[in-house]
């Protein structure tokens, strides 16, 4: 069995972790860099991704997450994706850059704007997107394939490992996502 | 209305601050202060509550001069305060723009009997609660978060946790009884019954559950969180504690690492005086604030 840490600084680490004892991961909330040891991978929640980097610097988890990254797979959900991101905007904060993509914050505007959307993939069919004052990936790099698409930017995309959401499929109860995941550990 | 799209959406955005903390603002300056300290969210208000205790008079919906700089200044979830029935007042926050909106018992009641009907808002709501009965009561008008009321501006803990108590221990006595039981709880809790089969079932609220009103050290972080608090609401806390940096970072560490004690020794180390506080149980009913709403 393989066991998947959430990173439970803050934001919805809970639906994470239901999500992945759903498609029959050990799910692991991970505070420290001595719990992130035991993981096979990691995923990064969705939340305030200003909170988690300050977390992140203050309690010296940055380089070691950085180079979990480098050795394991690593998969952000919306402020995930913004941490794992080569270049973030709207404002521009320090990220991860374990992923060549270019993100704008809170790009679709403010609560008012968060919206679901029932968007087609070629592999998994029809996904429910729960979008919650999400980022737009503005800029992907070569090496970065896109699963999905919404309102023409792309909204799902992978790198070697690591994989990025600006939707929130934990907080519905398709496991497409997860599953996907699971199968690059 | 529970697993409508628009009450998801509205539950979602609770569900991205939990593990965090939401700090009361007053100025830009703070919200930028809360910010830089790791707070998920700020809630602008006129003043925080132990001003407005101390200073009486009516206490309304901040001004939108100060909502809208603090919007502007801050990239994370703005909320705002209405006062309890102003539908009129939720309804100029809707369209400012803002986050959410809490019917808020710390600022003056605009009307004694009828709360806002939130499910006619796209904006979501926070509402305060004592008890069981209450909480369900506010979610049936369309609240997507409750927060326990405690005593607001007070800097004593007891209130809070005897909310949160009071709300975990009744919820967990309906998780044992059966369906014609639960007829007579609704009658009880005078709340609607298909809410009190749901928290039956699920032996939680159906929607997230934070803390509020006193909190003001990362150990009663940790307590309330300990008690089933999700996230935490802290207001005259940090910006009438002596260094509200300090202790707005301290605060916001205490939430994620509540229960680590060594995390939190290193919190609470070097954080200056606390707020002042009162003897909650000295102050005479007229000055309480979680009396308010119903």
């Amino acid at each position: 069995m393989k066991t998947v840490g959430v990173l439970a600084l803050q934001g919805d680490f809970d639906a994470h972790r239901r999500a992945l004892e759903r498609v029959g991961a050990c799910a692991l909330e991970v505070r420290t860099a001595i719990e992130m040891d035991h993981c096979d991978g990691l995923v990064l929640p969705g939340g305030e991704s200003t909170t988690m980097l300050k977390l992140l610097a203050q309690e010296n988890l940055f380089e070691p997450l950085r180079r979990f990254g480098h050795t394991r797979p690593i998969y952000g959900s919306c402020a995930g994706a913004i941490l794992l991101a080569r270049t973030v905007a709207g404002p521009a904060q320090k990220s991860l850059n374990l992923l060549d993509i270019s993100v704008e914050r809170n790009a679709y505007g403010r609560q008012l704007d968060s919206r679901i959307a029932r968007i087609p993939t070629a592999e998994h069919g029809e996904i429910e997107a729960v979008f919650i004052r999400a980022p737009i990936i503005r800029r992907v790099g070569d090496s970065v394939s896109i699963v999905a698409m919404y309102d023409g930017d792309p909204v799902w995309a992978e790198q070697g490992p690591h994989m990025v959401t600006t939707f929130h499929p934990e907080l519905t109860s398709d496991s497409c996502v997860h599953r996907r995941f699971m199968d690059k550990l | 209305m529970y697993l409508s799209d628009q009450f998801r959406l509205k539950i979602g955005l609770a569900e991205m601050l939990k593990g965090g903390v939401i700090m009361d603002v007053t100025t830009a300056a703070q919200a930028r202060i809360a910010e830089e300290a790791g707070a998920a969210a700020v809630m602008a208000l006129e003043r925080v509550p132990a001003d407005i205790r101390k200073e009486g008079g009516v206490a309304r919906m901040a001004s939108i001069r100060v909502i809208r700089e603090i919007m502007d200044t801050v990239s994370i979830p703005v909320m705002a305060k209405a006062r309890i029935g102003h539908f009129a007042e939720a309804r100029v926050l809707e369209a400012l723009g803002v986050d959410y909106i809490d019917e808020s018992e710390v600022l003056t009641p605009a009307d004694e009997e009828h709360h806002i009907h939130k499910r006619d808002f796209q904006t979501p709501f926070v509402c305060g609660a004592r008890n069981l009965g209450e909480a369900l009561r506010r979610i049936a008008e369309g609240a997507a978060m409750i927060r326990t009321k405690g005593e607001a501006g007070s800097g004593n803990i007891v209130e809070a946790v005897r909310h949160m108590r009071t709300i975990v221990k009744e919820m967990k006595q309906l998780t044992v009884l059966g369906k014609e039981e639960l007829v007579h709880e609704s009658k009880k809790l005078a709340a609607p019954l298909e809410l009190v089969e749901w928290v039956a079932a699920n032996g939680k609220l159906p929607v997230p559950n934070f803390s509020a009103g006193g909190i003001a050290t990362p150990a009663d972080v940790s307590l309330v969180m300990h008690l089933g608090a999700e996230a935490v609401f802290v207001g005259s806390g940090i910006f009438k504690s002596e260094d509200p940096e300090r202790r707005a970072r301290a605060i916001v560490k205490a939430a994620t690492y509540y229960a680590d004690p060594l995390k939190l020794l290193e919190a609470s180390s070097d954080l200056g005086e606390a707020m002042r506080g009162l003897d909650v149980a000295t102050l005479p009913e007229s000055e309480l604030l979680q009396t308010r709403g119903w």
